[in-house]
């Protein structure tokens, strides 16, 4: 009997089963989830960078060892996806040169700069948070690798977030200049962090498949909405103002009402003019660079040291 | 010199040293030469900043006067900074940071097993706990030295250079001044002279393992045991400290 290899993955789909490496699937399918993770892995790795940039700074020894414990966290989510994409045919130096060369796209968010101390706290806060809105709904993603990448990844994102607003909170009930740092913080990020959704759903290109295909679980306007509403209410706490005027509870929708961003920002910050663009894809790449010959040699060593095993 | 005196200074030296070498190594997060060995640095970086943190707890302590780890490491000068000259150099290059590293893993270990055995509790204690650390770091920058020394022309090329570049501030990890001899009476301190040659031993070993040439006659600096350093301490201190002196009123 011929095995009808595509009903079999439609009815995995549709019984809400993983789908495995070694597993048939459709070709589209395939090419949509190394886009979608490579992505996410050079989102983490480029990640790093912003943060980073507030390591020699963090103002007390807890704040640095919390947040250089994070940057290395999202290092090794990088580290996860880039494993769980290369589960799909694909490898890590193919995925790497496609960042290098800037062919591969990772999250616009981390083109925007890092001006202040409060800009890591709501890093943590906004753009973690909107994240974890994100991999939440990719626990149950239907490729398996990458849900259980992502199981992990949001135990500790859930962790990040926290700390985020914990730097939030020092800082908006701290002196005036704090508070001031943190609400200009919340200023420059809101908007960037609601583009992090995508595009709205009637503009969103790549959503009707991901949704067909259980990769991705609810459309880019839920999942800002259910943003929205959580974090006004943290905001509130914090005593800080959401950049919006028309920001509004909404009873007949049970959420609020709120401003689009900028999507021609949005597209062009995409398409390269962010202040960061340039920078942090140079900063990988001169990483990259300078790591070569540390790459060479440790090649040529193990070659030698399995030599002379061999010879022995 | 009385004993707190004594105490609050080598905690202090302890400190600054552990302290200025993660800051160092720190600019290496997330410029690493590649991920995994990003992610391994990472983590020696934050071994030895939560050593720093420990042992500037307990200057704190000591001092009694209503500072905190964090007064010490934000709020003194370069001068009242007691870091050896060693962990203030610049990164360089890969080879360069490992080879710094290896001198001050190998430095460390036999340091740490030594103060574990202290008189002072709280010394010994957070001694203690390094030991299973700076095993795995010495490990790791060890066999980076290795590779380098023994993998293409150019990875010895820049190991040697390296070494060149940080080899005259080695000596000075193993000077004593009054300090040390307080607490040496006391059974606190470690007697660094004795590590010296433990510590040349392991050093010649490895290094010609790796094939690097040691010059003769190499004048070695010093001047940290009294505060005066390199043009370097300025800078970090200058990057590290600008937060909390820009708002001296703040907690974070």
């Amino acid at each position: 009997m011929e095995i009808n290899f595509e009903e079999l993955f439609e009815s995995k789909l549709a019984k809400n089963d993983f789908i495995e490496p070694k597993d048939w699937m459709p070709e589209n399918y395939r090419k949509h989830l190394i886009r979608q993770i490579s992505q996410h892995a050079h989102s983490e790795i480029v990640g790093m960078l912003p943060e980073g940039n507030w390591i020699t700074r963090a103002p007390s020894l807890r704040s640095k060892l919390v947040l250089l414990a994070k940057v290395q966290d999202e290092g090794g989510h990088g580290l996860y996806l880039y494993t769980a994409a290369e589960s799909l045919g694909i490898s890590r130096d193919e995925m790497l040169d496609a960042l290098l060369t800037g062919k591969a796209k990772y999250s616009s968010i981390f083109n925007y700069p890092t001006l202040s101390w409060a800009d890591v706290g709501a890093v943590g806060w906004l753009v973690d948070g909107a994240a974890i809105m994100n991999q939440v709904m990719l626990q149950r993603s239907s490729y398996g690798p990458y849900s259980r990448a992502m199981v992990r990844i949001c135990k500790e994102e859930s962790f990040h977030q926290r700390q985020g607003y914990e730097i939030m909170t020092h800082l908006a009930f701290g002196t005036a200049a704090q508070k001031d740092m943190a609400q200009d913080a919340l200023n420059r990020w809101w908007y960037p962090t609601l583009m992090m959704f995508g595009p709205p759903d009637v503009e969103s290109p790549n959503s009707e498949n991901a949704l067909k295909w259980r990769i991705k679980r609810e459309t880019n306007d839920q999942l800002r909405q259910r943003f929205v509403n959580q974090t006004v209410v943290q905001a509130e706490y914090l005593g800080l103002t959401i950049p919006d005027e028309k920001l509004k509870w909404n009873e007949s929708k049970k959420g609020y009402d709120y401003s689009d961003p900028d999507w021609i920002e949005f597209k062009s910050v995409i398409k390269g003019n962010g202040i960061c663009n340039k920078e942090r894809l140079m900063a990988r790449n001169k990483a990259h660079k300078e790591g070569e010959w540390v790459r060479a040699a440790a090649a040529a060593y193990g070659k030698k040291q399995q030599e002379s095993q061999v010879a022995a | 010199m009385n004993l707190n005196d004594a105490l609050f200074k080598y905690s202090i030296r302890l400190g600054d040293t552990s302290l200025i070498l993660a800051q160092r190594l720190s600019e290496w997060t997330g410029h690493g030469p590649f991920l995994e060995e990003d992610l391994a640095l990472t983590n020696i970086t934050l071994d030895i900043f939560g050593r720093a943190k420990s042992l500037l707890e307990y200057a704190a302590k000591i001092e009694d006067k209503g500072r905190t780890e964090d007064d010490l490491a934000f709020l003194r000068t370069d001068r009242e900074y007691f870091n050896a000259l060693i962990t203030e150099q610049p990164n360089g290059d890969y080879a360069k940071t490992i080879m710094r590293q290896a001198f001050i893993d190998c430095f460390d270990l036999l340091f740490y097993t030594a103060l574990a055995k202290s008189k002072d509790e709280t010394l010994a204690g957070i001694a203690t706990k390094s030991i299973k650390e700076i095993t795995y770091h010495k490990r790791h920058s060890f066999s980076w030295v290795m590779r380098f020394g023994n993998g293409t022309e150019e990875s010895h090329t820049r190991l040697q250079q390296g070494f060149d570049e940080v080899w005259a501030f080695t000596e000075e990890l193993f000077e004593m001044n009054e300090v040390d001899e307080v607490l040496l009476k006391e059974g606190i301190a470690v007697d660094l002279s004795a590590l010296k040659p433990l510590w040349l031993k392991e050093i010649t070993e490895l290094l010609d393992k790796a094939n690097v040439q040691i010059p003769e006659g190499v004048y070695m600096q010093k001047g940290s045991r009294k505060g005066i350093h390199s043009e370097h301490l300025g800078y970090i201190l200058a990057e590290m400290q600008s937060l909390p002196r820009m708002h001296p009123n703040a907690k974070w």
